[in-house]
């Protein structure tokens, strides 16, 4: 039934949290909250927003059952607000990273960051993208003067795309350390050099600890 | 606190947060008989008249305001605890105090709802709200501290609601500071304009170490 997963099954690459092992939800519930906190958009987790939506299926139906045979109006309600959580969790993570999307579409699509985006994601930045190139296209750029019509460049003298909003990833977050992480090395030039314990809060330079994110050794908070 | 100008930088709502302090597991004793539940969350009970369990906070809140269970209270939240905690974070100007995670909206959300199940309530709050001024006039002045190069700061058990509502001032402040340390910043004036540049940059050598 609609229980929480069984642990050991179905492990993606995604989650390997062999400390603790979890439900779904708190699964979903850290994937949601790295997703809010990280700038740039992050591994779409397929499996897991997979067993996520079986899940809140199954207990739609348990609370339609119980609400027609007559089961206790108290069980049926709370099991409402238990399905009503998750579905919110689901919809926020997915709706958080359409707005990432919307906002970086054509930096996504032009770097290894299309890669971590879902099929249907894929399917909404090309559309998306699309009809903004369309809408500036009749909208501006059409009229202005020949050289400046590009809609990924300034002007036909600039050597880079300098048109293309990008996330920005020296910006500074707030994060914790799961396990000991050891001490890594902060900046590229710098001789600046950070121990992370456990429950460790630090606020970091993303770029940083971008790479312990997408492991899943640091959590942002 | 904090400004609010930029949307971007304040990630989650409080409502957000609190709705992650939601899952804290608290222990209730309910007054009616009820089956296991198999929720999506976990599973919890069976739930017998008197007999104490572990549930999380929205389920005990949901069964609290239908009457059904009274709460009790966790350790941390007793006058004797907080009292020392209170101490100990007036004692250590540079450190905060273990506390749990979500304990802000946690204690909330018991006042709010369940002030009858928590002995000397009145004290209990107080201590609290002292010991959030306490904290957060240590991050405050914490605050004074970042300077150019700071390209970490450790908050220790700075808890959930803590960090939301300093986000934002934080991000904003050590974003700038970043960005006037950055080489290009520093170098960029030197093809320009050489000479008053030169006694502008004296002094910024002194910043470097750290």
């Amino acid at each position: 039934m609609a229980s929480g997963s069984e642990e050991g099954l179905g492990l993606g690459s995604e989650e390997f949290d062999p400390i603790s092992a979890k439900t779904d939800v708190e699964l979903l519930k850290r994937a949601w909250r790295n997703e809010k906190a990280s700038p740039e958009i992050l591994q779409f987790q397929e499996a897991l927003v997979q067993r996520a939506r079986e899940q809140t299926q199954l207990s739609e139906g348990t609370v339609e059952e119980y609400a027609e045979d007559g089961t206790d109006p108290l069980r049926v309600s709370l099991y409402q607000m238990d399905l009503d959580r998750t579905q919110f969790l689901l919809r926020s993570y997915l709706r958080i990273r359409l707005q990432k999307i919307e906002r970086y579409m054509i930096h996504i699509s032009k770097t290894e960051l299309w890669n971590r985006l879902s099929k249907q994601e894929r399917k909404f930045a090309t559309s998306c993208t699309d009809n903004l190139g369309k809408h500036l296209n009749q909208s501006v750029l059409s009229r202005l003067p020949y050289g400046y019509q590009d809609i990924l460049k300034q002007s036909i003298s600039s050597e880079e795309d300098d048109m293309v909003p990008e996330p920005q990833l020296d910006t500074f977050v707030f994060c914790k350390s799961k396990g000991s992480v050891g001490s890594f090395q902060l900046d590229d030039v710098g001789d600046e050099i950070v121990d992370l314990i456990a429950d460790d809060l630090y606020v970091l330079r993303y770029k940083s600890i971008k790479a312990l994110v997408e492991t899943g050794q640091i959590d942002l908070v | 606190m904090a400004g609010q100008s930029d949307p971007h930088l304040s990630i989650f709502s409080s409502a957000e947060v609190e709705f992650l302090a939601e899952d804290e597991m608290v222990e209730i004793v309910p007054n009616i008989s009820m089956d296991p539940l198999n929720l999506l969350c976990g599973n919890f009970g069976p739930f017998r008249p008197q007999i104490a369990t572990e549930v999380p906070m929205w389920l005990a809140m949901a069964l609290k305001k239908r009457g059904k269970c009274t709460i009790r209270p966790p350790e941390w939240m007793s006058v004797g605890k907080l009292t020392q905690v209170l101490e100990a974070e007036r004692d250590s100007p540079r450190e905060f105090q273990p506390l749990p995670f979500h304990y802000v909206e946690i204690s909330r959300l018991l006042f709010d709802h369940a002030r009858e199940d928590i002995p000397d309530v009145y004290m209990v709050r107080s201590l609290i709200e002292d010991i959030r001024d306490v904290r957060f006039h240590k991050v405050e002045s914490g605050l004074e501290t970042i300077a150019a190069r700071t390209h970490a700061v450790k908050l220790k058990n700075l808890s959930a609601m803590e960090v939301n509502i300093v986000r934002p001032f934080f991000v904003r402040a050590l974003q700038a500071f970043y960005k006037h340390d950055s080489p290009q910043m520093i170098h960029q004036p030197d093809t320009s304009s050489r000479r008053p540049q030169v006694a502008d940059r004296g002094p910024r050598r002194d910043l470097r170490p750290r």
